[in-house]
């Protein structure tokens, strides 16, 4: 124990940034979509029984070698190319080395000092239109671990009796992008985080190469912050909070760290250099185990694999089949879609862009594709903590229940308790309008008809001032009928009755 | 440099996970000396203009299909193993996090 | 053991295979006469102990399966391989389905691979009775045989010393006469030097040239599978039927196999000419091997070989260079033991049960003292502030190699040199100088740094004790060892009976027949 202070009340973020001028860094990790591993032909797939997408390779049975997948290099290749990076025309594999039960041979087949992809960067455009610039060191090629699960009440690793291991991860193919320090961000730092790792996520899905779901860990951030006072240059003591799998969880991680760092600096303490663990719960960081520039991986280079080597027109190649770059789309559907340029900002901070395009695909205009999406789904998705995109909700679904507002056989507020059913997993919209007898009341059966009778009986003074002509009354006979008929009444059909009732041309 | 100490063949076998007694440490530190002694004239033979070799062979870009092959039942991934349960491989506490 | 076993045994694999092609002997009656012959001779406590795994009925099943398909004729015998139905050892660090891989290590004690190595599925494919695993070096680290974790292997030419190593077993199980064929992996002289010390032929095949895939990894960058057996044309059949690109090892050299048999029947050296490599002779050779080295070039001379000396000054550095690349790769290689997925898990005796704990505990008590070493020593030569004197500078002093190499084939065809320092010593006797250990690996070294095939050929005795004469080529040309070796073996054997047909008659000791080695 020393007498050093490492620990206070983080300050609030104003104060934070009065005192300190944030520095960022990012580690993403990127796991391909391709069909088989990095360096062993078992399935690249998600969710299947433990052990069972493994074979002698990837378990590292003693004398099993690796086999390159060449898909997965041309995938990096033309990741490093989006980032706007070098391609290596000479790289290497190397092991890097270190014991764990999750990694089968006790080393990582990764790159060390000779990265497929380096030298690029990223023009990251914020909320209100600013542009960003950040510098990208390297994108390299690795291997993922296994997964393990532990033993005990709290299922975290500290405390834990006994610990499990599925191989079926191990030896997915990763890309793992590095930034440089990133400097200047100021009180937007927390903003460009997220910013930064949704615009990777944009790339790796534009390019189809990664199924780009930070949920299930296809995309994983880890982020190093560290804070130095204001007005000097070197750069403080980085701690690195791991495996933040959302974009939200990106954004309040970074601003926790901006403030925790800030409340030690400022109360005279240093900061310990080590890996942190984001709690969602408490949208806190916690301490995890001190990170040691000394951990000793001796690397060297993988001796069992060949050198790679890249010439212009292989990488020209790969360079003529990337898809339209994500700022070059969204400077097209911005002007495909007719939004204001705030909606489309909006629309893009919020992550929905796919969303929008897709639904819009199923058949649904763009106004009414981004009402839903920003509206409702966004509400849903809010309420239960998740990103929008996160909930589930197909644009099949939003086709087919504009389809039935359209067709007027539900209302919009029915549409939106129809969404929530979906939501909840009870099927398809006409499979709960059908299930859940949610229909607009049509006046087939006349019973439409008589709660308007009905109302119309029960507010001789709202009649009145219709029949005087003052159609906006009608109105406040709206909420008696939409009583009387529990909601599922059209307030256009209501509208028309009243009015025909009266003799009255609308 | 040629000197090889009990202290770092602690660390090297902390490194390399193999628990020695201090008996084992000392022998092993002695033994060592005396090799680590005779190998490391190497350094002395080259300048720093030889480039290294880690193949024998100029061999480049071997790569494989993205094609799946055979895989194992988790009976076969587990045959061999020490300890399982639940169709994972068993370990006892992991104490420190990567 | 009835005189027929006796003469069955003592033929050489290509007469095997003609006499069983003529049908006048079945690999049955063939395999049976080499397991009685490894019950006789293998086991009790002077037995040679080549063998950790005898597979008495597996051997048998495939042999009466090549018995079957020769009996039925047709287009089925005629597309059976040349060398089928003769019987073959496998070093015990090459995985088999069904039997046993140790690698002579208390780590793998009773281990079964679910997978045959790529080798292994050759001989299966052209279904030669694989007659078990063959002892060695724990891990294949040394040149004697004496760290196997399952007990030393005796030489048949004299039980009181080492058939050299790591592949002692391979091929004093050859020289034995328990198997005509084995196969082996040389990473530093691993096949070649226990050849010369038995007075059998071990060859090491250019770098890629046969699949490492199987092969439990030493050092990944100079390890080779590799045959061993009586004489050339033997080694030849078998180099050809195991070499070839395989796509599972990346390594792996594409290209077509050489005719190597087809070159030994027809190999002369008129016109050859013949380098002497300066550093591989004088100081630290036996006045007895280096006798037999210089009347082998007297052979050559007059069979109209031309003798030119090369100077090869980096092979200096080479016994450095290797120990810190090799030790470095190995001890990378051997992570994977840790008890986790396989093998054995020893629990520390006391204390906290935490995973780092119990890979402490399986580790020390898995691995044996040369294992320990190495992997001590490679950790410290890849280690932070380290890498750059001892792997780094390794690596450099391998590209010297490789140029002083191509300078000497300027010059000469191929190279030549006493295989080892030394003949075979007495067990025991460099048991407290690890040091004087890895002396053995002086000439062998320097081929595997540089990726060459080398090859060793019997070259007579000194003191009753076998001495080895080693070619080396460039790389590809496995030919030329070949066509150099048979060459010298035919000029030698011209008036003499070859080498293997000298050995001693091993006593069949009633503790052999006892103890029989069918573990």
């Amino acid at each position: 124990m020393t007498d050093t202070l490492t620990d206070a009340s983080p300050l609030s973020f104003e104060e934070a940034l009065e005192k300190f001028d944030p520095v960022l860094g990012f580690e993403v990790h990127v796991e391909l979509n391709t069909k088989t591993k990095m360096f062993s032909s078992a399935p690249n797939a998600f969710g299947d029984e433990p052990n069972t997408n493994v074979n002698e390779v990837c378990l590292g049975l003693p004398g099993t070698l690796p086999v390159v997948n060449g898909k997965a290099v041309e995938y990096a290749v033309k990741l490093g190319l989006a980032l706007n990076c070098e391609i290596a025309e000479y790289c290497r594999f190397a092991r890097k080395q270190y014991f764990y039960p999750d990694t089968p041979k006790n080393w990582q087949t990764s790159q060390y000092d000779e990265p497929i992809a380096f030298d690029g960067y990223l023009d990251i455009e914020l909320d209100d239109g600013e542009i960003f610039r950040v510098e990208i060191e390297r994108a390299h090629m690795e291997e993922d671990a296994g997964k393990l699960t532990h033993a005990g009440t709290s299922g975290r690793i500290q405390g834990a009796d006994y610990s499990l291991v599925d191989y079926n991860r191990s030896g997915i193919p990763l890309v793992e992008i590095v930034t440089k320090p990133i400097v200047g961000a100021g009180a937007r730092a927390p903003e460009l985080a997220r910013a930064y790792v949704s615009a990777v996520r944009d790339i790796v899905k534009g390019l189809d190469i990664s199924d780009a779901k930070m949920e299930r860990g296809n995309v994983r951030c880890d982020a190093n912050v560290s804070m130095m006072p204001k007005g000097t240059t070197t750069f403080g003591t980085r701690s690195e909070t791991k495996n933040v799998n959302s974009l939200r969880a990106v954004e309040h991680a970074v601003s926790f760290e901006m403030r925790r760092h800030a409340g030690v600096l400022a109360a005279g303490g240093t900061i310990v250099q080590e890996t942190r663990h984001w709690q969602e719960g408490t949208r806190t960081t916690s301490s995890g185990r001190p990170k040691s520039d000394a951990d000793d991986y001796r690397y060297f280079p993988e001796p069992d694999l060949v050198p790679i080597v890249t010439t212009a027109a292989w990488v020209e190649e790969l360079r003529s089949q990337l898809p339209e770059p994500p700022a070059d789309r969204k400077r097209r559907l911005l002007a495909a879609w007719g939004f204001s340029e705030q909606e489309f900002r909006d629309v893009v901070a919020a992550g929905l862009l796919d969303e929008i395009d897709e639904t819009v695909a199923a058949g649904v205009s763009p106004s009414v594709a981004r009402k839903w999406w920003m509206g409702e789904i966004s509400r849903l998705a809010n309420a239960r903590d998740l990103e929008p995109a996160a909930l589930g909700v197909e644009p099949a679904t939003i086709s087919a229940l504009n389809a039935l507002i359209e067709e007027g056989r539900i209302n919009d507020k029915i549409a939106r308790q129809v969404l929530e059913h979906v939501v909840a997993g009870e099927g398809t919209p006409e499979e709960i309008v059908t299930a859940r007898g949610l229909e607009v009341v049509s006046d087939d059966s006349g019973a439409l008809t008589a709660a308007v009778e009905k109302a119309m009986a029960e507010n001789p003074d709202v009649v009145e001032k219709i029949a005087a002509g003052k159609l906006k009354a009608i109105g406040a006979l709206i909420g008696p009928v939409m009583k009387e008929t529990r909601g599922q009444a059209d307030a256009g059909k209501v509208r028309e009755i009243v009015l025909a009732k009266l003799g009255i041309e609308g | 440099m040629s000197e090889i100490s009990r202290a770092d063949v602690e660390h090297l076998a902390k490194l390399a996970h193999i628990s020695m007694t201090e008996q084992e440490l000392q022998k092993m530190a002695q033994e060592l000396a005396v090799i680590v002694d005779s190998v490391a004239t190497v350094s002395e033979a080259v300048s720093g203009d030889i480039h290294a070799t880690s193949h024998p062979l100029p061999l480049t870009n071997v790569f494989r299909e993205d094609e799946v092959g055979h895989v194992f039942t988790a009976e076969q991934s587990l045959l061999n193993a020490p300890d399982a349960e639940a169709g994972r491989f068993k370990v006892p506490a992991i104490l420190d996090e990567e | 053991m009835s005189t027929h076993t006796h003469e069955l045994i003592r033929l050489t694999a290509a007469e095997m295979a003609a006499k069983l092609c003529a049908g006048e002997i079945t690999s049955v009656a063939l395999t049976q006469a080499h397991l009685d012959r490894i019950a006789a001779v293998d086991g009790g406590e002077r037995g040679i102990n080549a063998f950790l795994h005898v597979a008495t009925e597996e051997a048998l099943r495939t042999a009466a399966e090549v018995d079957a398909i020769r009996a039925g004729g047709g287009a089925e015998a005629e597309a059976l391989h040349p060398l089928a139905g003769v019987p073959i050892a496998v070093k015990d660090l090459i995985v088999t389905e069904g039997q046993p891989t140790t690698a002579g290590s208390k780590m793998l004690d009773g281990w079964m691979s679910p997978y045959d190595a790529t080798v292994v599925t050759k001989l299966r494919a052209a279904k030669l009775p694989i007659l078990g695993k063959t002892n060695l070096d724990e891990f294949a680290m040394g040149s004697s045989t004496e760290h196997s974790a399952y007990g030393e292997t005796r030489n048949p030419w004299d039980v009181t010393r080492i058939p050299g190593g790591s592949g002692g077993g391979s091929a004093a199980a050859v020289a034995a006469f328990e198997a005509p064929l084995a196969l082996g992996t040389d990473t530093g002289g691993s096949i070649r030097q226990p050849g010369a010390m038995t007075g059998t032929v071990g060859g090491k095949p250019t770098y890629g040239a046969v699949s490492r895939y199987g092969a439990i990894a030493m050092a990944s960058s100079l390890d080779q599978i590799g045959p061993v057996a009586r004489t050339t044309e033997d080694a030849a059949l078998l180099h050809e039927l195991i070499a070839g690109h395989d796509p599972k090892d990346s390594t792996s050299l594409t290209g077509e196999v050489p005719a190597l048999a087809e070159i030994v029947r027809g190999a002369d050296v008129a016109g050859l000419r013949v380098g002497v490599i300066k550093q591989l002779q004088g100081e630290g050779y036996q006045e007895g091997v280096l006798a037999r080295f210089h009347e082998a070039l007297d052979v050559l001379r007059a069979a109209g070989a031309e003798i030119v000396e090369v100077d090869c000054p980096s092979f200096d550095y080479a016994l450095g260079a290797y120990y810190l690349i090799m030790p470095s790769e190995a001890s990378s290689n051997l992570a994977k033991f840790d008890g986790v997925r396989y093998g054995t898990r020893v629990l520390p005796e006391d204390g906290a049960l935490t995973i780092e704990r119990v890979m402490g505990s399986t580790r020390a008590a898995g691995f044996g003292d040369e294992v320990k070493r190495r992997i001590i020593l490679g950790t410290y030569a890849l280690s932070a502030g380290y890498y750059d004197a001892y792997y780094g500078s390794a690596q450099k002093v391998r590209t010297l190699i490789q140029q002083d190499f191509d300078a000497a084939f300027e010059k000469a065809d191929v190279l030549i040199s006493p295989t080892s320092p030394t003949v075979a010593f007495p067990l025991g006797e460099n048991d407290d100088d690890p040091l004087a250990m890895y002396l053995n690996d002086v000439a062998t070294i320097p081929a595997n740094l540089a990726g060459i095939p080398g090859l060793s050929v019997p070259g007579g005795l000194s003191e009753g004790l076998p001495v080895g004469i080693q070619f080396l080529a460039p790389i590809r040309e496995d030919a030329r060892v070949y066509r150099a070796g048979a060459a010298l073996e035919k000029l030698l054997t011209k008036d003499a009976e070859p080498l293997w047909a000298q050995a001693p008659e091993l006593a069949e000791t009633s503790e052999a027949a006892a103890h029989p080695a069918g573990k």
